[in-house]
């Protein structure tokens, strides 16, 4: 039955990416990839991976449509009907489906517990965890702790990307450029004179940032951790500003702070890690930063995972208020 | 059943060049960064694929459930990190567009040639 509502998911998963690539009005299409990212996060959980549906659902279906939607407000929603070199293109692409489709003849089948991938270091973890790290995610614990050098090196690329915006976004506009926006819009006003989507808003913010909360300091126990929660937390932020105006959000967090936030969850982490250095211990070998060396455990990755949060949250709102505020300037 | 196994493999082949043909055939720029989310998500597809375990469970570990069968953890942790940073880099494309659509008054790619080729 399950396997069934698999097939199921993907088959709608197809259809919606056909439908992206067809349709020449982008609003549509990025409509559509809000829907896809949201099958994809189903699809996700029916594959046991729960945290990892988190995170699609949170920034893929959630931020990344926020994103494109803010970039067409700049750049005009239709496309051009010229295609260039459609035949060659279209060849390509079935001559290389063909190819790995042919390829997945050699797979392993699907959810076979002897394929090489669960062969090699994999049980390591899953026996290791409950005794070195005693926390019961073992996603958390090989993220946090077992393979905390990727993460450290993942947060530094979205600090990086952020940095980018930010820069790209540093050169003023020329005049007169760009789709004028609406009234409401360019004075920042917001959905302020909707009353539905206020009332419910308004409703729901508390409790979106409740959850992120939730998700970062009970991701040990459960799904989730930094990237979730600093995905639901600038949620919740976009969300106020988009009912009440950029720049009152503005004023709620001001973007000095957004920088603070971006570079310091980063250093956090990478403090962590010298903190250990001087205790003693290997870079980010949490074991030395408390007496008992699974409470250390337990300590670095509560500081970490916060790290992550914040440089997150902070990379999320300051790319969502570049593109936002780009406007107005 | 047999093929029934591999659909999930046939579905990141396709999505895959769906998402390949948007980034080549199209001249948009904004259509060709969602191809490539798409190229992306598919490529994410594949990894979790290969991480369940046939009556396994998300990788939680409860305490008092003896022999309980779990899917690998390890695709997850590479896949969750991949998609906030994919997020990230596309956010930075996003970025570029726009600045190129400041300067060049277009984003559509044959414009663009066309501009730089005067």
């Amino acid at each position: 039955m399950i396997v069934l509502f698999g097939v199921f998911l993907l088959s709608l998963m197809v259809i919606t990416a056909l439908a992206i690539v067809r349709t020449q009005h982008l609003f549509v299409a990025v409509i559509l990839t809000g829907i896809f990212s949201l099958l994809m996060a189903a699809n996700f959980f029916l594959l046991d991976a729960a945290d990892v549906a988190l995170t699609e659902a949170a920034i893929g279906a959630g931020i990344s449509t926020v994103l494109f939607l803010s970039a067409l407000a700049l750049t005009g929603e239709h496309e051009s009907v010229r295609s260039s070199n459609r035949i060659l293109a279209l060849s390509v692409v079935a001559v290389t489906t063909l190819i790995v489709i042919y390829a997945t003849f050699d797979k392993p089948r699907f959810g076979d517990p002897l394929a090489p991938v669960h062969q090699h270091v994999s049980p390591w973890y899953l026996e290791t965890t409950p005794e070195a790290i005693d926390i019961p995610n073992v996603v958390t614990a090989v993220l946090a702790s077992f393979r905390g050098y990727d993460t450290l090196g993942e947060v530094f690329v979205v600090f990086t990307a952020g940095i980018g915006v930010l820069f790209l976004f540093g050169a003023r506009p020329p005049r007169n450029s760009g789709s004028p926006g609406t009234r409401a819009a360019e004075q920042g006003l917001g959905l302020r004179h909707y009353l539905i989507p206020r009332v419910v808003g308004r409703l729901l913010i508390p409790f979106i940032l409740l959850f992120g909360f939730y998700v970062q300091f009970h991701g040990d126990y459960g799904p989730g951790g930094g990237f979730q929660a600093g995905a639901i937390i600038a949620a919740a932020v976009i969300l106020y500003a988009l009912l009440e105006g950029e720049a009152q959000a503005l004023r709620v967090i001001p973007h000095k702070l957004l920088i603070g936030l971006m570079a310091g969850g980063a250093l956090l982490y990478g403090g962590v890690g010298v903190a250990s250095l001087l205790l003693g211990g290997n870079f980010l070998d949490y074991s030395v930063l408390a007496a008992d060396p699974v409470a250390g455990q337990h300590r670095g990755i509560l500081l970490i995972e916060a790290g992550v949060g914040i440089t997150v949250t902070g990379v999320l709102l300051s790319v969502f208020h570049a593109f936002a505020g780009r406007r107005r300037r | 059943m047999e093929l029934l196994g591999l659909y999930h493999y046939w579905v990141f082949a396709i999505l895959l060049m769906i998402g390949f043909y948007a980034v080549i055939a199209k001249s948009n720029l904004i259509k060709k960064l969602i191809g490539l989310s798409i190229f992306q998500s598919a490529v994410f597809l594949l990894y979790i694929t290969m991480g369940k375990v046939d009556g396994g469970t998300a990788p939680i570990i409860q305490a008092g459930v003896e022999n309980a069968v779990f899917s690998n953890p390890l695709p997850q942790v590479l896949i969750l990190t991949a998609i906030v940073v994919g997020i990230s880099t596309t956010a930075l494309g996003l970025g570029i567009v726009v600045r190129i659509k400041e300067e060049y008054g277009s984003i559509e790619e044959s414009d663009i040639q066309e501009i730089d080729r005067r």
